[in-house]
C-alpha cells in the first residue's frame, strides 16, 4: 500500500493509505474505500455513498472546488491535483474548502508535490500529502516548520507578524 | 527607510538558512537542477548563458547607506565591480558563483536585504514613486502602502505559484513616476471629495507582447480595505488567468478576454465573501509600520539658499545641473536630486561599486541617510539641502555622476539586448549610445526637453519601447537587424501605447530617424508643448515625412 504524509495534531507522521486511487477507466473495487475524479463521481458517488463506502474526490486543477459544496460533509477526502508544481490552481481551491465551504475532512495534494511546496501546502489548509520527490516525514516536518513568523494569515491556525507584534 | 524589527530579521534569517542548505545540497548532487530551480528563481537566481544572475529586491526603490554600501561590497567582491539598476527599482548582478550566492545573500540579510519574490510567478518587489516623503504633491506617504504590500505577499501561501509574474506600483501623486497603468496592478492613491484616502486600482496593464494600457476597475477603494481587493484580484486571477501559453498568462491577457467589466465583477463578487476582519490588515498594523519609518530631522531653513544662488550664478554647469536634476522638495530649503546613471557612452543604470560608495557617502553626509532607485533607472538623494547643493554637485562631478539629463532625449531606458541577452533580436545598448553621443550639444538637449526614448532588443518590451514617446524595437529581418520606431507613447499618468511610424531602419541609420524627428517637432511645436503633446496634436504625417525622406 503507498504511504502518504499525514499531519495531525501538527505532527508529521507516514500513514497507509487505505483509498483506492480510481483512474476513470478503471474498475471499482469491491469493498475498499475509494478516491474518484469529479465526473465519476456525480456519476456514481450517491450509490457508493449509500452503500455505505467511504469516498474521496479528485479535483483536477482546472475544476472549481465549489461544485463539490454540497456533498463536502459526505466526503472523506479531497485530492487536490498539481499536474506540474508551477500550477498554483490547487492552492486555491484548499482554502476556500477549508475557510468557505467549512470542509473538516482530509485535504490531500498529490501530483507533482514536491517538499519545496511544504510550507505553502500546509498554510492553505492540506493535511496530507503524496510526494512525488520521496520526501520523508522528517523531511516535510523540517521544510514545513522552516519559518518562525509568517507574514499574513492562511487557512491554519498561525498567528500573522502583526499578531506577534501587537 | 522602514526599519526591520526582530521578526522581519528572523524571517530573514531562516529564508537564508533555507537557501544555503539548498544550495549544498545541490552543490553536492543531491537535487537535480530541475528540483533546484524552484527555489533558487524564488530567490532571484537566474541560471544566464554563462553565469548566474543575482536580482536583489530594493523595496519600493528605498535605500540607506548603509545598504548601498553593502551593494557596493557585493559588486566588488562577488561581480565585476559594477551592479545594474532595473526598471523595476531593483539591482542586477550579472556574473555571480553559485557556490558564492549563500555568502551574498547572508551579507544582504545582515543590512536587512534579500531577493525575496525578485523572479518567479509571484507577487514581485513593489515598486513606488522614487520622490516618496519628499514631494509636495503627494496625498500620503506609497511607501507606507508599499511596506504593507510588501509583508502581505511575503512567501503568500496562496498566491506563490501564479500563472505569470505579478508587478505591483503604487504612487500617490498626481504626477506619475511609476508607470502604474502598465503594470499588473497600478495603485493611485487620491483622497476623496470626503476627505477619506482611497485608491484608484487599475489592473491589466503591461507590456511584452500584447501592451495594454490598463482599466481602472475601482475608482475609491477605501484605504483600508486594500489588502482584501488585492486578495480577491489575485485569487480570480490565480483561478482563472491562462496557464497554457506563458504568452497569454499575465493577468492583462484575463481582463482583456474577460472585458474590464465583467472582470471587475467577478473581483467584486469574491472581495464581497471576504470577512474584512480577516482579510484585511488591522489598523494599529498599518500605524505601526508607519512608525517604523525612520522620522526625517528637517531643519527650518528659508526658501532661499545664498550659497545655492551663488554657485548658480557663477557655474554654468552647475546651473544645468539644477535646472535638469534637482526638483523641488516639499520643505523649503530643500531640494530632491536625481544622479543620472545615463553619461553618454555607459550602459544605462549600471554603476560602479565606487559609484556606489560615492552616493552612499553623500546620502549620509548630505540627505538624510535616504537614497531611491527610479523605473527610469537613475538615483534620486531626495532630501538635500539647497545650501549643500554645490557640494554635492562638485562630489557629483568627481565621480561621473552629474549627467545633467534627467528627462531629456539622452536619459534612456534600454535594454541589455543583443550583448546580453540570449531572447534578442538586435543590440539596444550600442543604439542608446549612439543617440546619447549625437545628442551630446547639452543646450540642444535642453531646447528640445522632455523626449523619453525606450528601446527594446525584442517584443518582450523590457526596455518599454511601447511606452516611449520614441519607441525603438530591434528586429531581426533575414538575420539582419533592423529598429522598428514607434512615437507616441508615455508610461506616465497620460499613459499610451506608441504606434509604428513605418518601416524599419539600420543601426546607422537610427540617429539621423532621431535627429529628423527632432528637428520637426521643434520645426511645428507650439509654445512649451512636449514632444509628446505634439505628436499628440499634429498626428504622425509630418514625422513620418521627415523619417523615411531622410532615411532613403
Ligand atoms: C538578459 C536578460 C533578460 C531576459 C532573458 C528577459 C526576458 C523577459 C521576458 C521573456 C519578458 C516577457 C515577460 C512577459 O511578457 O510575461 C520580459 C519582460 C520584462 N522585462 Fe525582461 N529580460 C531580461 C532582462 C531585463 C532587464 C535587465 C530588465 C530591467 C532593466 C527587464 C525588465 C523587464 C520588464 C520591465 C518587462 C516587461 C514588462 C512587463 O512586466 O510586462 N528585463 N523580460
Ligand atoms: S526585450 Fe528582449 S532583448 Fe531585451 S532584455 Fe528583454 S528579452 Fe532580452
Amino acid at each position: 500500500m503507498p504511504t502518504l504524509i499525514r499531519l495531525q495534531h501538527g505532527v508529521y507522521a507516514a500513514a497507509e493509505d487505505r483509498f483506492v486511487d480510481v483512474a476513470d477507466g478503471d474498475a471499482i473495487p469491491a469493498a475498499a474505500p475509494v478516491i474518484l475524479s469529479l465526473a465519476r463521481f456525480q456519476a456514481e458517488g450517491d450509490a457508493l455513498l449509500g452503500a455505505g463506502r467511504e469516498v474521496g474526490v479528485r479535483i483536477a486543477s482546472d475544476e472549481e472546488i465549489e461544485t463539490l459544496a454540497y456533498d463536502l460533509p459526505r466526503l472523506a477526502v479531497v485530492a487536490l491535483q498539481f499536474p506540474k508544481y508551477g500550477d498554483g490552481r490547487a492552492y486555491s481551491s484548499a482554502r476556500l474548502l477549508r475557510q468557505r465551504l467549512g470542509f473538516k475532512g482530509e485535504v490531500r495534494a498529490v501530483g507533482d508535490v514536491l517538499r519545496m511546496q511544504a510550507g505553502f501546502m500546509v498554510r492553505c489548509g492540506f493535511d496530507s500529502f503524496a510526494p512525488a520527490d520521496g520526501s520523508t516525514p522528517e523531511q516535510w516536518a523540517n521544510a514545513a516548520g522552516r519559518f518562525r513568523h509568517v507574514y499574513q494569515r492562511g487557512a491554519d491556525a498561525r498567528a500573522p507578524v502583526f499578531e506577534e507584534r501587537a | 527607510m522602514y526599519r526591520y524589527d526582530a521578526i522581519d530579521r528572523e524571517f530573514l534569517a531562516d529564508r537564508s538558512a533555507e537557501f544555503r542548505e539548498n544550495v549544498v545540497r545541490r552543490l553536492a548532487g543531491e537535487i537535480t537542477e530541475d528540483q533546484f530551480k524552484p527555489l533558487r528563481l524564488m530567490n532571484g537566481l537566474y541560471l544566464q548563458l554563462h553565469a548566474y544572475m543575482l536580482r536583489v529586491a530594493v523595496p519600493y526603490g528605498s535605500l540607506d547607506s548603509r545598504q548601498l554600501r553593502r551593494l557596493a561590497h557585493i559588486a566588488r567582491v562577488y561581480d565585476k565591480g559594477y551592479g545594474h539598476f532595473t526598471t523595476r527599482q531593483n539591482i542586477q548582478y550579472n556574473w555571480i558563483r553559485l557556490g558564492q550566492a549563500p555568502d551574498i545573500l547572508d551579507a544582504l540579510a545582515a543590512v536587512d536585504m534579500h531577493a525575496i519574490q525578485t523572479s518567479g510567478n509571484c507577487i514581485r518587489n513593489v515598486t513606488a514613486d522614487p520622490y516618496a516623503g519628499a514631494t509636495a504633491e503627494e496625498i500620503d506617504d506609497p511607501r507606507v502602502w508599499s511596506e504593507l504590500i510588501r509583508q502581505w505577499s511575503t512567501l503568500h501561501p496562496e498566491f506563490s505559484f501564479l500563472p505569470r509574474k505579478f508587478k505591483i506600483a503604487v504612487t500617490a501623486a498626481a504626477k506619475d513616476r511609476t508607470a502604474a497603468k502598465v503594470h499588473d496592478i497600478g495603485l493611485v492613491l487620491r483622497r476623496g471629495r470626503d476627505g477619506t484616502l482611497g485608491f484608484e486600482v487599475i489592473v491589466g496593464g503591461g507590456q511584452g507582447r500584447t501592451p495594454y494600457v490598463g482599466p481602472s476597475i475601482a475608482e475609491h477603494l477605501p484605504a483600508g480595505r486594500l489588502l482584501s481587493y488585492l486578495e480577491a484580484i489575485l485569487r480570480v486571477y490565480n483561478r482563472h488567468g491562462r496557464r497554457d501559453n506563458k504568452y497569454k498568462a499575465r493577468i492583462k491577457v484575463l481582463v482583456a478576454a474577460l472585458g474590464a467589466e465583467a472582470f471587475k465583477r467577478e473581483v467584486d463578487e469574491e472581495w464581497s465573501k471576504l470577512d474584512p476582519a480577516l482579510a484585511d490588515a488591522p489598523d494599529t498594523e498599518l500605524a505601526r509600520i508607519r512608525g517604523a519609518f525612520t522620522p526625517l530631522a528637517f531643519e527650518t531653513l528659508p526658501a532661499r539658499s545664498e550659497a545655492f544662488e551663488t554657485a548658480r550664478a557663477a557655474d554654468p554647469a552647475f546651473a544645468r545641473f539644477a535646472r535638469n536634476n534637482v526638483k523641488a522638495h516639499k520643505k523649503s530649503g530643500y531640494a530632491i536630486v536625481e544622479i543620472s546613471l545615463k553619461a553618454p557612452g555607459q550602459t544605462p543604470g549600471d554603476a560602479s561599486a565606487d559609484q556606489m560608495d560615492v552616493v552612499a557617502d553623500l546620502a549620509e553626509r548630505y540627505g538624510l541617510d535616504d537614497i531611491r532607485v527610479t523605473h527610469e533607472q537613475n538615483l534620486v538623494l531626495p532630501h538635500v539641502k539647497l545650501d549643500d547643493l554645490p557640494t554635492v554637485f562638485a562630489a557629483l562631478q568627481a565621480a561621473g555622476l552629474a549627467t545633467p539629463n534627467i528627462g531629456l532625449i539622452s536619459d534612456i531606458i534600454a535594454c541589455p539586448g543583443l550583448d546580453y541577452c540570449a531572447l534578442a533580436n538586435a543590440r539596444a545598448i550600442p543604439i542608446a549610445q549612439s543617440i546619447a553621443r549625437r545628442f551630446e550639444d547639452q543646450d540642444r538637449a535642453e531646447l528640445v526637453g522632455e523626449l523619453k526614448i525606450k528601446i527594446s532588443g525584442c517584443i518582450n518590451a523590457c526596455g518599454h519601447h511601447h511606452v516611449g514617446n520614441i519607441g525603438i524595437l530591434g528586429v531581426d529581418k533575414k538575420g539582419e537587424e533592423f529598429y522598428q520606431l514607434s512615437l507616441g507613447g508615455s508610461g506616465q499618468e497620460d499613459a499610451s501605447i506608441g504606434k509604428i511610424l513605418g518601416p524599419g531602419v539600420t543601426a546607422e541609420q537610427v540617429p539621423d530617424a532621431i535627429e529628423a524627428l527632432v528637428d520637426t517637432y521643434l520645426a511645428v511645436r507650439q509654445g512649451e508643448e512636449r514632444f509628446l503633446d505634439t505628436v499628440r496634436r499634429v498626428g504622425f504625417a509630418p514625422f513620418k515625412e521627415a523619417v523615411y525622406a531622410d532615411a532613403h
